[in-house]
């Protein structure tokens, strides 16, 4: 008998010993802790977590996962909440998080600052979430290959349905990733739905590979895993200035956009340091951070530096994007299940 | 050990729970304890003296019932009712009653509107182990179990851990299955069940893929095979080899090993690296046979590929130590009487290594079943269950009734291999190892079938080291996914970064935290893995009890399913009251133990189907009871089957990544998840510099367990090898 109960105690000692630090670590709390889940780069995230432990100190602690993770995990905690902010990733989830009621209502006094855009998704979902970020859809091609295959640059949406580009094209599959799903929207609203289906159709035999994350396109191009990567600009623009042979393309017909958002989680353990988070985020020298972290998208507060790299709204042809229609999950599976049906289904 | 001693200590550890151990959990860590006996650390005894929580009494009161007996020295058969009184009375009041108040709401006339209740702390853990150590020792005093305590409270423990981390998230979970809208939806379910997503063939006549269910069994059959015949070819050379020849057994085995011990991610972008259409085995083919460039990896055979280099050696393992663990003496009994070789294999060592062929090929079916890494990145077009699981549930349209009805069928494959597995191994028996003397020689295997296994292993080894070299460099060289190959330490720097300040070391590297946390949750359930897991395979293979099979049923359970599914039940049973354990390192560690277990127990009870029962038989002649067997003779006979329970839930804690992904907090990071992240990103450098530091880690640890635990031997050693070495 003596030696299992040795052992359990043992066992219990150790857990307990392990349990020890983040114990400790939990106190000392003057100015407080934040729980942030972040859904952009880890290499964004990090230094913008810094930059406001060092502007207030709050000790922030920091999860980065992508935007459908997070959201699964927000759903699944609802009652009893882990996290304060949920900062960054496509605006889709966020504004799914608003309508199930699972993110707390705030105006920030900021909210004057910020670009029409971004204040239109907080007014959408009656101030649950706000823009921080907007990134235009485009795809990339790797003009090694294209040289080697001899064809013409392509410019628009209709040029990836003509068959010299067979097998050459990737893009999200909409089931998994909310930048195809965006794709799916902007191409419905640019050409109307019955021919852009016709055109779906058509690149479907084009296309080698339907990628489950929305960014994986853009490296696939990169590395010349494929010619043509569908994906949101400033994903590809990261690729390019690691030095990748690609050329970026906003589509000619013009094109869609996302607008990367932030909520406050409903019932958060520090609403206090939440609020001051989403305040400071709005602000331009947070949003400044983005440029110097490789993260290329249009900040959403008119006073921030746009990064230099980053493709610039004016020079692209965007939509009036109906964020509000194209957004509501009744008319996201309609599309999803056409597409399905339609489109996935087809011979290639 | 007697019912009375058992019942004895449960009593006093209950009664602490009840006395001093604070009944709730500490929010914020240990500093609440300065406010004991009252606030929020106050043990359960103050907290119904004041009457804030009436409805706990029961507890007292069976105890005050329990005492008076045993404090007279006698244990009562009625003290099974006190034990599951305790148990259950500690379990409807915390599920009752939760943060909001009530929660069952049938109970207001009874309960009325009692205050919030948060979650349940160490008193109540001491509590329900006392009450668990009362049922044993009632069930032992009924003389059930053989009438032995320690047995007694063994099963009954476990069977109380095993329900509620595996059974109960799960059902949990399922049931979701059966809901649509929030409301109960049996047509929904036939219909999820039945959907041509999963069983569609019409890949057979058409372009399009077939069903998910069909995808998913090709490629865990395919695996299965493969991985046992490359574990079977390297466990004959490693064993049966010869020590001459070019074989060095002790690279040879490190060779093996390493497969095991790579993040999952990193096998897939080596052979992205190797074979993907800018690959570089690709170019060479181009450049010099004009073999066009093709996106032949992205599917079936990129995903087939990483998983049979990951499960082969898994399947070593076991054969190796099931090869080492077949006594010699038949087959020198076979070849005394005038038996070839070849034949000798065939009709002797062949059947005899049955049951480990079967667990390898079990083995390496339920892993591919349940594989996430690999099709995540080499999937292409090819989708099978684990993945369509994790999009269900993470995608961008959620649904977990879908996800819930594929994990069904995911479990309904799981099990049709388990069955499968009884029926080939039937009832017969494979004792070799019995307590009759000296045991002799390994015979040497036939030269035919040598140059087979080696003429199979080889190559094989060739392209291992192929992979694992890419790995290696490509964590120091710019970007080896472009072919640019020079040197560089920049993506260790981002990582490991370590700066002093006053002599103090600082470690600034963005790995640090997750490197951190993952070496101590492995540390911390590698050896809770393995010796759980051994005493359940040594519950289920010698000790006769009424609800054996239930228990191994539960083992072999959370194997089955896929980690996206554990990680989503556990975030959704263990997130309120009574249980409240995310966000915690104590949440990684038990879904890690309870993942990891059915290792540990498949390998135990391999490795005692050949230990004959007559050892335990005399050790209890001699008056040995069930602890002392199990501690003398027993453990020290399945040293082999310790270790490799040991090295592997060490391993696999490293390296897991889908249960892991939704239970990792921001405090609590693991190495896995933030490559995962890396590799989203697109930093594949930084990712496979990451691997190759846990890479090394794992090395380290997986000899270190091997040379302090040692290798068993059994049979006479290798004295004699000179004699034969002329021969």
């Amino acid at each position: 008998m003596s030696t299992p109960r040795r052992l359990l105690a043992t066992g219990f000692a150790v857990t307990l010993t392990a349990l020890l630090p983040a114990a400790a670590s939990a106190q000392g709390t003057n100015p407080g802790n934040l729980t942030v889940y972040c859904s952009v780069q880890e290499e964004w995230c990090r230094p913008m977590v810094q930059a406001f432990e060092r502007a207030t100190g709050v000790r922030v602690a920091m999860t980065r996962k992508s935007s459908g993770e997070t959201m699964t995990q927000i759903r699944a905690e609802a009652a009893n909440p882990r996290g304060d902010v949920w900062w960054g990733g496509t605006g889709d989830p966020h504004m799914q998080a608003a309508e199930e009621n699972l993110t707390a209502e705030y105006r920030s006094p900021r909210m004057s600052e910020l670009h029409d855009w971004a204040t239109r998704q907080a007014e959408q979902s009656r101030f649950r979430t706000i823009g921080i970020y907007a990134g235009a859809l485009g795809y990339s091609y790797n003009t090694t290959e294209l040289t080697r295959r001899r064809i013409a640059a392509p410019t628009c949406w209709a040029d990836l349905a003509k068959p010299e580009f067979r097998g050459e094209i990737q893009v999200a599959d909409p089931n998994t990733s909310g930048t195809a799903y965006t794709m799916l929207a902007t191409l419905l609203q640019v050409m109307g739905e019955e021919p852009a289906f016709d055109f779906l159709k058509a690149m479907h035999r084009n296309v080698n590979q339907y990628t489950r994350s929305g960014a994986a396109p853009a490296r696939a191009a990169a590395t010349g895993e494929t010619l043509v990567g569908i994906t949101f600009l400033h994903d590809a623009v990261t690729q390019k200035i690691a030095g990748a042979p690609v050329e970026i393309v906003a589509p000619c017909e013009g094109t869609g956009y996302e607008i990367g958002s932030m909520s406050i989680i409903r019932g958060a353990r520090n609403m206090e340091n939440a609020q001051r988070f989403y305040d400071w985020a709005l602000s331009a020298e947070a949003q400044a951070i983005a440029g110097t972290a490789n993260s290329f998208q249009l900040p959403s507060n008119r006073n921030a530096p746009i990064p230099p790299q980053a493709p610039r709204f004016e020079n692209i042809r965007l939509i009036d994007y109906d964020f509000a229609r194209w957004g509501s999950a009744a008319e996201r599976t309609r599309v999803i299940t056409r597409w399905e049906r339609e489109v996935r289904a087809g011979a290639r | 050990m007697g019912a009375l001693t058992l019942a004895r200590a449960a009593l006093l550890c209950a009664t602490l729970g009840l006395f001093l151990a604070p009944w709730h959990g500490l929010q914020d860590g240990l500093s609440e304890l300065s406010a004991w006996p009252g606030g929020t650390a106050a043990p359960l005894v103050a907290l119904l003296l004041d009457g804030s929580r009436w409805w706990l009494w029961p507890v007292a009161l069976l105890l005050a019932l329990a005492a008076p007996a045993l404090l007279r020295g006698r244990a009562q058969a009625s003290l099974a009712w006190i034990g599951a009184g305790l148990v259950l009375v500690v379990f409807a009041a915390g599920y009752a009653i939760g943060l909001n108040g009530l929660n069952w709401g049938w109970l207001a006339p009874l309960l009325g509107a009692p205050p919030a209740q948060p979650s349940l702390g160490w008193g109540a853990l001491l509590v329900l182990a006392g009450g668990t150590g009362m049922f044993a020792a009632g069930q032992a005093a009924r003389g059930r179990f053989g009438a032995d305590a320690f047995v007694a409270f063994l099963v009954c423990g476990c069977g109380f851990l095993l329900l509620l981390f595996v059974f109960l998230p799960l059902v949990n979970m399922l049931s979701a299955a059966l809901y649509e809208d929030g409301r109960l939806a049996p047509a929904a379910f036939g219909a999820r069940l039945v959907a041509p997503e999963a069983w569609s063939l019409a890949c057979l006549s058409t372009h399009q893929g077939c069903g998910v269910v069909w995808n998913t069994l090709l490629l865990a059959t395919l695996t299965a095979v493969i991985s046992t015949f490359l574990g079977l070819a390297f466990a004959l050379l490693a064993v049966r080899g010869g020590t001459r020849g070019p074989i060095s057994a002790g690279a040879f085995r490190a060779m093996t090993i390493l497969p095991l011990i790579t993040p999952p991610f990193v096998v897939s972008l080596a052979l992205i690296v190797l074979f993907g259409r800018t690959g570089i085995v690709t170019g060479f083919m181009w450049d010099w046979f004009d073999i066009p460039r093709s996106r032949w990896i992205y599917g079936l055979p990129g995903v087939l590929l990483a998983q049979v280099l990951a499960q082969a050696p898994i399947a070593f393992l076991l054969l190796d130590g099931a090869l080492r663990a077949i006594s010699p003496s038949l087959e020198e009994a076979a070849s005394t009487m005038g038996a070839r070789r070849m034949r000798v294999f065939r009709t002797v060592t062949w059947p005899l290594l049955k049951p480990a062929l079967a667990a390898a090929f079990l083995l390496a079916f339920v892993e591919s079943l349940a594989d996430f890494g690999n099709p995540l990145v080499l999937g292409g077009d090819f989708d099978v269950l684990s993945t369509r699981i994790f999009f269900a549930i993470a995608g961008a349209r959620h649904d977990p009734g879908r996800a819930a009805a594929l994990a069904l069928l995911l479990l309904a494959l799981t099990f049709g291999a388990f069955a499968l597995q009884a029926l080939w191994l039937g009832k017969r028996r494979y004792t070799t190892v019995t307590g009759k003397g000296d045991s002799g020689l390994p015979a040497p295997m036939p030269k035919g079938l040598k140059f087979t296994c080696a003429a199979v292993a080889w190559p094989w080894m060739i392209f291992t080291a192929a992979v694992y070299g890419i790995i290696l460099i490509g964590g120091f060289v710019h970007d080896i996914g472009r072919g640019d190959l020079s040197f560089t330490w920049r993506h260790l720097g981002t990582g490991f970064e370590v700066d002093w300040f006053d002599g103090a070391p600082a470690f600034i590297g963005s790995a640090w935290d997750s490197l951190f946390t993952t070496i101590q949750v492995a540390a911390i359930s590698a050896p809770l893995t393995a010796g759980l897991g051994i005493l359940l395979a040594w519950l289920i293979a010698r000790q006769n009890f009424p609800g054996r099979r239930g228990l191994e049923f539960m083992t072999m359970l959370s194997f089955a399913i896929p980690g996206t599914v554990v990680g989503v039940s556990y975030i959704m049973a263990f997130n309120v009251p009574p249980v409240e354990l995310t966000g915690t390192a104590l949440i990684l560690v038990i879904c890690f133990v309870f993942r990891n277990l059915p290792v540990g127990v498949r390998g135990g009870i391999a490795a005692l189907a050949q230990i004959d029962k007559s050892l335990d038989e005399a050790s209890a002649t001699m008056g040995g009871g069930a602890f002392q067997t199990l501690r003398r003779v027993v453990l020290p006979l399945l040293r082999p089957a310790i270790i490799a329970a040991l090295a592997y839930s060490f391993v696999t804690a490293m390296t897991a990544v889908s249960a892991v992904i939704f239970l990792v907090s921001a405090r609590h990071n693991l190495a896995t998840v933030y490559i995962v992240g890396r590799v989203e990103a697109g930093e594949m450098a930084l990712a496979i510099a990451y691997s190759t530091v846990l890479i090394v880690i794992m090395l380290v640890m997986v000899l270190g367990i091997e040379k302090l635990v040692g290798r068993a031997r059994l049979g006479r050693g290798s004295a004699p090898t000179p004699i034969r070495a002329g021969a």
